[in-house]
């Protein structure tokens, strides 16, 4: 008979582990279900979750992905530390691009220097602008972030519709609703000849390290542990809940607009309605997946880069749907929250004699 | 009416070497015990003893790794609560298990192990509340109970099984000393009914004026089976900590210094739900005593020592000065750093974070005051040598700095605490029920540095509803009612009596109510 029973201390071993053993939940449910479907349900899993890191071609690929991933989730995560449930990273996302691109737009015929860290200072700033909102709705009013930091990202979309169609609309593009293409100066520069690996992948590593020191090493981040873990304790010892929730918020915003910015200044080149591809809302599973821990962040990061690349080798290999790859995040981030009973409870076997 | 003990009657309880292990500890060694029909028995022990896992064992909550147990002279096995209620053994735990939006009879005929019919239910329970004067009504929902009654709710459950066993788990720390009163005659009652009671306590004064036989334990060990009634107090304490019991001594407290904690006309709106205003609070206290504020719980002690740390602000900056500065206005840190240090009543979740080691609750606090972490860097080496300070200096038992907060004990976690504030020499330290769920032994080692610190210079303000402490600890002596202070009085000029005037209207609107 199986029995679950409280753990005296919560274990370490599991904390780490069990993000592993939801991964791999994930793949056997997902090789069910989509035999089930009719397809190939271990050729798909093969496709999405080994392909990609096996085949050395695909690296430079993951590692595109992997960074705005774990950019936005290192922001999230340290709010989620807080009790602070900021899930309109997509949408700060948006504006951050949204705001760099009008800097490029506005530098169009310049060149120089310093028109990339402009874009990249109004990138952070559009972020932290549209996180502004929930945070002060939140403290001032006690409104709950977890459900205006949502809508306003659906406000963010229609907001980058209406410029690209309307009034940011390239001149010279034929009527396609997109922005002008950005030139070298607005431009990501390369960091490996002939691929896509821009400066966000150096930059994500770098954030994730001085976030994992902030966490552990500065009274600010010991703030946002307190304010998350005792609320009435945080008080006692003179921090200040809603500072933190203005800090996490205007962090994780300023985050997610540096990912914006350096995907539409990377990769994209522009905007264009396809834009927003919801890494904003995959990065709370990063997040989770890395246990709210800078370091497993990037870990978790690669992996859910990884389904990204796979889905699109699943959909030539067993020709799965696009939406495919949404479901198995979706499966991770389900068997994630299951498997983390493990940490505080164990199963144990017990045989009854009656 | 009770029952001859003899040698022909099998004691109702018998343990005999009970011993249990859990990874990295022996919780029992070699326990054995009896207990008579119808004695009220005490389980004696410090914090950390073994008593608690003793009673698991008992009530089926665990299994011993050897020994037996014996029930009415038959060796039997009590694999789980339900079997030890089958055997006639009721248990009273500490912690209620209460639904607050249902009557009381709701909850009687949810904890019962078969349904009941509801009609037949109301009149046994009607029949107890009769038989034994308990003043409770069936129909109340729980919530606009008071902690007495709602412990009566699960005596009575507990009776409606007609027990032959009762075990209640240190029924009076949460209980005011009119409702301990009241508890003690119901268990007297009880016992003279024929049902043995296993009354679990630190407390050794209630302890001789309630139980018949008591068995001490320390470190999970029995060291001594005694008459409570004949043993002297002085003897069960060291007995339960295996120490010679340190007498509190007081410096030469006469000569009080200089005002360093002013407060005058204190007002405060309490907080919703269910907060104390507090009204034109006013008081001093001075370098070198101790002020005592006595009071029943949920009169405003809470409210009042939010107030003083700063948690909460008052309406003027005048209202509190430190050492002749308004502080009034200043937040929680601003008033620690310039020397008021204040230590809350609940521990877990307040004056420390469960999750936290004790090093990192070492940074909660004792930052202002202490270079643990300059321009917001968190200094380890500083941290750790200051926890590692703390825990020697009050004899904190944990596994080092790095053990979880929620791992150690109450009494434990508190030494740490007290120490934690008392390390940063404050020039003020006001703390609210410092010994509350605390050993004797540990109890004492604190009152000894509250009065140090007060010999030292600083001001010490405790808040306690311990009469008992007060009366040990303080020079000076007010009683908190309702939100409003008395004036301070000379504990040596007091009589018990005028403190009993003092509390007065306390005590008269606790009959008044279950009248």
């Amino acid at each position: 008979m199986l029995e679950w029973r409280r753990r005296r201390e919560p274990s370490t071993l599991m904390l780490w582990l069990s993000p592993l053993i939801a991964i791999a939940l994930t793949m056997l449910l997902g090789m069910i279900v989509f035999t089930a479907m009719g397809y190939d349900g271990c050729h798909a899993v093969e496709s999405i979750f080994l392909t990609p890191f096996l085949e050395p071609q695909r690296w430079a690929d993951i590692g595109v992905k992997a960074a705005p991933l774990v950019m936005i989730a290192l922001g999230l995560a340290i709010g989620f530390r807080a009790n602070v449930w900021n899930i309109g990273a997509e949408g700060q996302y948006i504006m951050g691009a949204i705001a760099g691109t009008g800097v490029a737009l506005l530098t169009y015929e310049m060149t120089g220097w310093w028109i990339l860290p402009a874009m990249v200072l109004a990138g952070i700033l559009g972020g932290m602008a549209w996180a502004a909102i929930p945070a002060f709705l939140r403290v001032k009013l006690q409104v709950s972030e977890i459900l205006t930091s949502l809508m306003l990202t659906y406000v963010a979309v229609q907001f980058l519709y209406y410029l690209v169609r309307g009034p940011w609309k390239d001149p010279d593009g034929f009527n396609f609703p997109q922005t002008r293409m950005f030139t070298a100066d607005q431009t990501l520069p390369i960091m490996l000849e002939g691929s896509l690996v821009h400066l966000g992948i150096p930059a994500a590593l770098l954030l994730a390290v001085v976030a994992w020191l902030t966490m552990e090493k500065t009274i600010a981040g010991y703030a946002v542990k307190v304010v998350g873990l005792a609320p009435a304790a945080a008080r006692h010892g003179g921090f200040s809940a809603g500072r933190t929730t203005w800090a996490t918020l205007l962090l994780s915003g300023a985050l997610a607009g540096l990912a914006g910015l350096f995907e539409a200044a990377g990769p994209f080149g522009q905007l264009t309605p396809q834009f927003p591809v919801g890494y904003g809302f995959t990065a709370i599973i990063v997040a989770f997946l890395g246990r709210l821990h800078p370091l497993g962040i990037v870990f978790g990061g690669i992996v859910l880069a990884g389904t990204y690349v796979g889905g699109e080798i699943a959909q030539s290999t067993v020709r799965l749907p696009q939406a495919a790859t949404g479901l198995f995040q979706a499966l991770l981030l389900f068997m994630l929250l299951a498997t983390d009973v493990l940490v505080r409870w164990r199963i144990a076997f017990k045989w009854r004699a009656a | 009416m009770n029952q001859p003990r003899e040698q022909t009657v099998p004691p109702r309880l018998a343990l005999a070497h009970i011993s249990k292990s859990f990874p990295g500890v022996k919780a029992n060694e070699d326990i054995s015990l009896s207990v008579a029909p119808g004695e009220i028995h005490a389980l004696l022990g410090e914090n950390g003893a073994g008593k608690s896992t003793l009673v698991k064992i008992i009530y089926g909550v665990q299994q011993a790794d050897e020994g037996t147990i014996s029930w009415n002279g038959a060796p039997v096995a009590i694999p789980s609560p339900k079997a030890a209620r089958k055997l006639g053994i009721g248990m009273v735990f500490q912690h209620f298990s209460l639904f607050d939006a249902m009557t009381v009879i709701e909850n009687i005929a949810l904890g019962l192990d078969e349904a009941v019919d509801r009609e037949a239910l109301k009149a046994q329970v009607a029949a107890i509340l009769e038989s034994y004067s308990l003043p409770l009504d069936p129909d109340r929902e729980v919530h606009t109970l008071s902690v007495g009654e709602r412990q009566r709710i699960e005596i009575v459950r507990c009776l409606l099984q007609k027990p032959k066993l009762l075990i209640m788990d240190e029924p009076t720390s949460v209980l005011t000393p009119q409702e301990v009163e009241r508890l003690f005659a119901t268990l007297r009652q009880i016992a003279l009914g024929g049902c043995s009671i296993l009354y679990i306590s630190h407390k050794l004064s209630e302890i001789k004026a309630l139980c018949d036989g008591a068995t001490i334990l320390r470190g999970g060990r029995v060291v001594a089976s005694c008459d409570p009634k004949v043993e002297t107090t002085k003897r069960m304490a060291e007995l339960m900590i295996g120490a010679e019991l340190r007498k509190i001594e007081h410096g030469n407290a006469a000569e009080a210094g200089v005002v360093r904690l002013s407060v005058s006309g204190l007002s405060l709106p309490g907080e919703p739900p269910f907060g104390t205003d507090l009204e034109e609070i006013s008081f001093d206290a001075r370098a070198g005593e101790i002020l005592g504020i006595a009071g029943v719980a949920g009169n405003g002690q809470a409210e009042l020592l939010t107030a003083l740390s700063g948690e909460r602000l008052a309406a003027k900056a005048e209202a509190i000065s430190l050492d002749g500065k308004p502080i009034g206005l200043e937040g929680a840190g601003a008033r620690r750093a310039a020397g008021l240090a204040c230590v809350p009543e609940e521990r877990n979740g307040h004056a420390a974070v469960p999750d936290f080691s004790l090093a990192e609750n070492a940074i909660l606090t004792a930052r202002h005051r202490l270079p643990l972490a300059p321009l917001g860097l968190i200094s380890r080496g500083m941290v750790q040598r200051f926890a590692d300070d703390v825990i020697r200096r009050f004899d904190v038992r944990t596994t080092g700095n790095g053990a979880l907060a929620r791992s150690l004990s109450g009494g434990n976690l508190q030494k740490f605490i007290m120490g934690r504030e008392i390390g940063q020499q404050p020039a003020v330290l006001v703390v609210s029920q410092p010994t509350w769920g605390v050993d004797a032994g540990a109890a004492a080692a604190i009152r000894q540095e509250l009065v140090d610190l007060a010999a030292k210079g600083s001001a010490v303000v405790v808040i306690s509803q311990d009469l008992d402490e007060l009366l040990e600890l303080a020079n000076r002596l007010c009683v908190i009612n309702e939100g409003r202070l008395s004036a301070p009085r000379p504990v040596a000029s007091l009589g018990i009596d005028e403190i009993g005037l003092m509390m007065g209207g306390i005590h008269g609107a606790e009959t008044a109510a279950h009248a």
